[in-house]
């Protein structure tokens, strides 16, 4: 009684998560668009622009909290998959340029043409249609996390083996794309985009819209993850994190479930990294360094692995010291990031809001006891709940 | 003069083709030549030179530099002709030939004797040919190797002089390979050419083949099959040696894998900590050893050579030191949480980076190489660098080094048997903290050793350590887990793959092709080249 009570509160937590992301997602552009400049109200463009980007970090620390936080994998590489996303994204906006470049040539990106591209490589065709680029937006990463995670879980690597593999993958990629044969800007990436879907990109109104896209997606990934986290299959994904030994004796394919989770999850990396880039205007191989993905992973941490709110509050809060460090005291912000690793790993292993939830199930297990004590309810329930607080 | 002054003027003088048309009639005096130049003009004064040189008086030669430079002047008086120096008051005379000093005159009293470009490349090549007489055996043995290295038929009357006079075996060798060369350019007969060829065979390497496909454009058809066949072997033996090159390159990679992962396979091998530190640890080593340099270069500038000895030790307490602050005041809380130490490691790095950052700046700093750590010598047709040479061997006597420690030591046993069963090892009287608090710091201690290694071959700068992690774990994964034997291994032949790769693909997607055989081989082998055997390592 009293844990399904617990479980009515939770669902309604994540109910108020996406009602509170909805709401943003309506009223931050409206705010924005419809408020006088001087008003009090009135929420600046690069504002809304910065809470746009923290958003869609958010979305990725959601993705890494799924497979991490519920199936025990730690990815090192999810900044691939955000990348990869955001780099098709990148190749629509750059075909979108048309003869608008600098160079004027109405097929080719001005960087093939300073590079004496003669053709479009094959990869770059039909991106110049939203509908295909946003397909290579969730199948590039897709496919990608399909064949990793197809070798790498069926052969069981694990743990840490798993953790560095991943590193190793983003950091090829990462050299990968760094090269000018690789027929994707080089060093410099893809930047100076003009339009998405005949609207201008620097517009306010374009903005607008991203933030709020930015946002329902947001919600609606939740809403999935909240899904599946919450179904039976949920419930085997855990069993998976916790002991995954004792799931495939009970004859379970763990690396199918496996599979399945880090699937979905780079989905929705890429997804962020799609929605990023038309936000910050570019997309470069950066993105694909080491220690990106294990920024991400701090974000997750300093949230709360294994809860589904907490790694956008915590996405959203680093990033938000970032921004603030970074400008206010330079130096200081690797000394607050790095300090913030050893914090979080030391003292708040679940993270903020795991560490409340706990708090409050700890609260509600000595209600119990109590109330056992008084004898006003059976021993069970009591040890149900102590269970699950523990 | 200089040696070095010696070799310019004959590259100079092979790399004019048209200079100084020697004449065959040596033993002559260069005296009245000398003092003709007092009333030559250019053109003159150039068949005066020649002239010179083929006298083969290899005496003539300051004369004709102090020319080149312009201090040549001729006496009002009696018109001969003297070499001027600048001296106290007017110019100190000084007799060509002889080198005699004739006392010193006011300028005024002398004429300077003209000089134009052209006259100081005819010059040079001269004094280049007259080089392969003089009496100092390395300045002949330099100008065989000039010759050489750039042949011309203008010099092969010289060189056949000097090559008969000539004694040191050594030299003679070069001559005469010398002397093959500039045959092969000359006019002589078939059969000469044929021995040439023969000669040039001998030589061997890329300077021989150069040399011989060089001419192959331009040498008469009946002895195109020679030279095909000189030209065919040379190239498979080159081929060999190329290999045996890039083999020693490859090693002298995997010998900085191996000095980057070596700590690392202690800390991340043997503890089980992911250690994201460990590029900062090399770094540490790095700055101390540029701390050491730096005191060296103020108070002690003659020990500059020690240098890197004296950073050794220091390197190793320093980082050691760092290690045994950050286990106790970090990583002995999440023992057995090896993701987690992931994280907070990775958070320690991040502010060691950004404390030397403040400290030392974000620019490289200048990590001086030891004497006898620069320079190279040639084994066959390769080259090996002394500084890659000293860091093989130096990265394998750490190895071996801790090898023994681990194995023999009774400080290694305690530590094997607090990681194989810490429980145990407990109720056996091991104080575990220590043995992990020392393990860790013994594998940081390590870390700032290669650390100081590294900076000979690598910039020294705040993202030094960030350029090797990847590589470090990736080595130490590939090599099997708690067992070095294999980063030993994993490290060669990861160095090795690499350099083979180089050739065909490039350097960035060799790197990358590697990385995605590692992954590859992950999934064959999920715990490495060789993994430990047992129930213990099955999580």
């Amino acid at each position: 009684m009293i844990s399904g009570f617990i479980f009515r509160a939770l669902e309604g937590k994540i109910i108020v998560a996406i009602a509170m992301l909805l709401g943003i997602a309506a009223l931050v552009p409206a705010l924005n668009l419809l408020t006088a400049p001087d008003s009090a109200l009135h929420i600046p463009t690069y504002a809304m622009s910065l809470f746009g980007k923290y958003l869609c970090y958010a979305l990725l620390a959601l993705a890494l909290d799924l497979v991490w936080g519920y199936c025990g994998i730690l990815s090192l590489g999810h900044g691939a998959f955000f990348a990869l996303g955001g780099y098709a994204m990148g190749m629509y906006l750059m075909r979108q340029i048309g003869p608008r470049g600098v160079y004027g040539n109405p097929v080719l990106p001005d960087f093939m043409v300073f590079l004496n591209y003669k053709e479009l490589p094959w990869f770059w065709y039909g991106m110049d249609w939203f509908v295909v680029a946003i397909a290579m937006v969730l199948l590039v990463p897709g496919l990608l996390a399909f064949v990793f995670g197809w070798f790498a879980f069926r052969s069981r690597v694990n743990g840490v083996y798993l953790s560095i593999i991943t590193q190793a993958m983003t950091y090829a990629l990462m050299l990968a794309f760094f090269r000018n044969d690789m027929g994707f800007g080089g060093n410099n990436g893809l930047t100076d985009f003009k339009d998405i879907l005949g609207f201008q990109v620097q517009a306010d109104g374009t903005r607008a819209v991203l933030f709020a896209l930015s946002a329902i997606v947001l919600a609606l990934c939740l809403l999935i993850s909240s899904a599946i986290v919450r179904s039976k299959f949920g419930k085997v994904l855990v069993g998976v994190r916790d002991a995954e030994s004792r799931v495939r004796f009970l004859g379970f394919r763990v690396e199918n479930i496996k599979l399945f989770t880090f699937v979905v999850s780079a989905m929705m990396a890429g997804i962020a990294g799609a929605l990023f880039v038309p936000q910050v205007g570019i997309i470069n191989p950066g993105e694909f360094a080491p220690a990106n993905s294990i920024e991400i992973v701090v974000w997750t941490a300093v949230g709360g692995r294994g809860t589904l709110i907490g790694p956008i509050i915590g996405a959203v809060l680093v990033n938000a010291g970032k921004s603030f460090f970074t400008g206010a005291f330079p130096e200081f912000w690797l000394y607050a990031l790095g300090s913030l690793f050893i914090f979080v790993t030391l003292f708040l292993p679940r993270g903020i809001v795991g560490t409340v939830q706990h708090g409050f199930k700890a609260r509600e297990a000595m209600k119990a006891a109590t109330d056992a004590e008084n004898g006003r309810a059976d021993v069970g329930t009591v040890a149900q709940t102590v269970q699950a607080a523990e | 003069m200089t040696l070095r002054f010696f070799l310019r003027a004959i590259f100079l003088s092979l790399a004019m083709a048209l200079s100084a048309p020697v004449l065959a009639q040596s033993g002559a005096d260069p005296k009245p030549l000398i003092d003709a130049l007092a009333k030559a003009d250019f053109s003159e004064a150039e068949r005066l030179i020649g002239e010179i040189a083929a006298t083969g008086d290899a005496r003539a030669v300051p004369t004709l530099e102090a020319f080149s430079e312009g201090d040549l002047y001729v006496r009002k008086a009696d018109g001969l002709v003297f070499i001027g120096k600048a001296g106290e008051d007017g110019l100190d005379l000084i007799e060509p030939i002889t080198g005699v000093s004739a006392g010193k005159t006011l300028k005024s009293a002398l004429t300077k004797i003209k000089i134009n470009n052209n006259l100081r490349r005819v010059i040079s090549s001269a004094a280049g040919g007259l080089t392969l007489l003089s009496p100092d055996r390395s300045v002949r043995l330099a100008a065989a190797n000039a010759v050489l290295s750039s042949p011309s038929a203008e010099n092969l009357d010289l060189v056949e002089t000097a090559l008969a006079k000539e004694t040191d075996p050594e030299v003679k060798a070069r001559m005469t390979e010398a002397r093959a060369v500039s045959v092969l350019s000359s006019d002589r007969s078939v059969d000469e050419k044929r021995d040439a060829i023969r000669t040039i065979k001998t030589i061997g390497g890329n300077d021989a083949l150069s040399i011989l496909s060089a001419v192959s454009g331009s040498i008469d058809a009946s002895l195109k099959g020679d030279l095909d066949a000189a030209l065919a072997a040379l190239q498979s033996k080159q081929k060999l040696w190329d290999m045996a090159q890039n083999v020693w390159y490859g090693l002298s990679l995997g010998s900085v894998l191996l000095l980057a992962a070596i700590g690392l396979a202690i800390t991340f091998g043997v503890m089980g900590i992911i250690n994201m530190a460990h590029g900062e640890m090399v770094m540490l080593g790095a700055y101390s050893t540029f701390m050491v340099q730096d005191l060296i270069r103020d108070h002690a500038p003659s020990l500059f050579d020690w240098s890197l000895a004296i950073a050794l030790p220091v390197a190793f307490l320093v980082t050691g030191a760092v290690g045994l602050v950050i286990e106790r005041a970090v990583i002995r809380f999440l023992y057995g949480r090896p993701l987690e130490t992931l994280l907070a490691t990775w958070g320690v790095s991040l502010i060691l980076q950004q404390t030397i950052r403040s400290i030392f700046g974000p620019t490289n700093q200048e990590v001086g190489n030891p004497s006898w750590m620069s320079g190279s010598f040639p084994v066959g047709g390769m080259t090996i660098t002394w500084n890659r040479m000293w860091i093989i061997v130096f990265s394998l006597t750490i190895f071996f080094t801790l090898l023994v420690v681990m194995k023999k030591s009774a400080y290694g046993l305690s530590m094997r048997a607090v990681t194989q069963n810490r429980r145990m090892a407990s109720s056996m009287g091991i104080r575990t903290p220590w043995v992990d608090a020392l393990t860790f710091a013994l594998g940081s201690g390590i870390a700032g050793i290669a650390g100081v290694a590294l900076s000979q071959i690598d910039n020294v700068s705040p993202n030094l350590g960030q350029s090797y992690i990847i590589d470090s774990f990736m080595v130490v994964v590939f090599g099997g887990v708690g067992n070095l034997w294999g980063t030993l291994v994993g490290a060669l032949s990861l160095g090795v793959l690499n350099k083979f790769l180089e050739p065909s693909v490039g350097a960035v997607l060799g790197k990358i092709l590697v990385l995605v055989l590692i992954i590859l081989f992950i999934q064959k082998r999920p715990r490495g080249l060789f993994a430990l055997k047992g129930r213990a390592v099955e999580a």
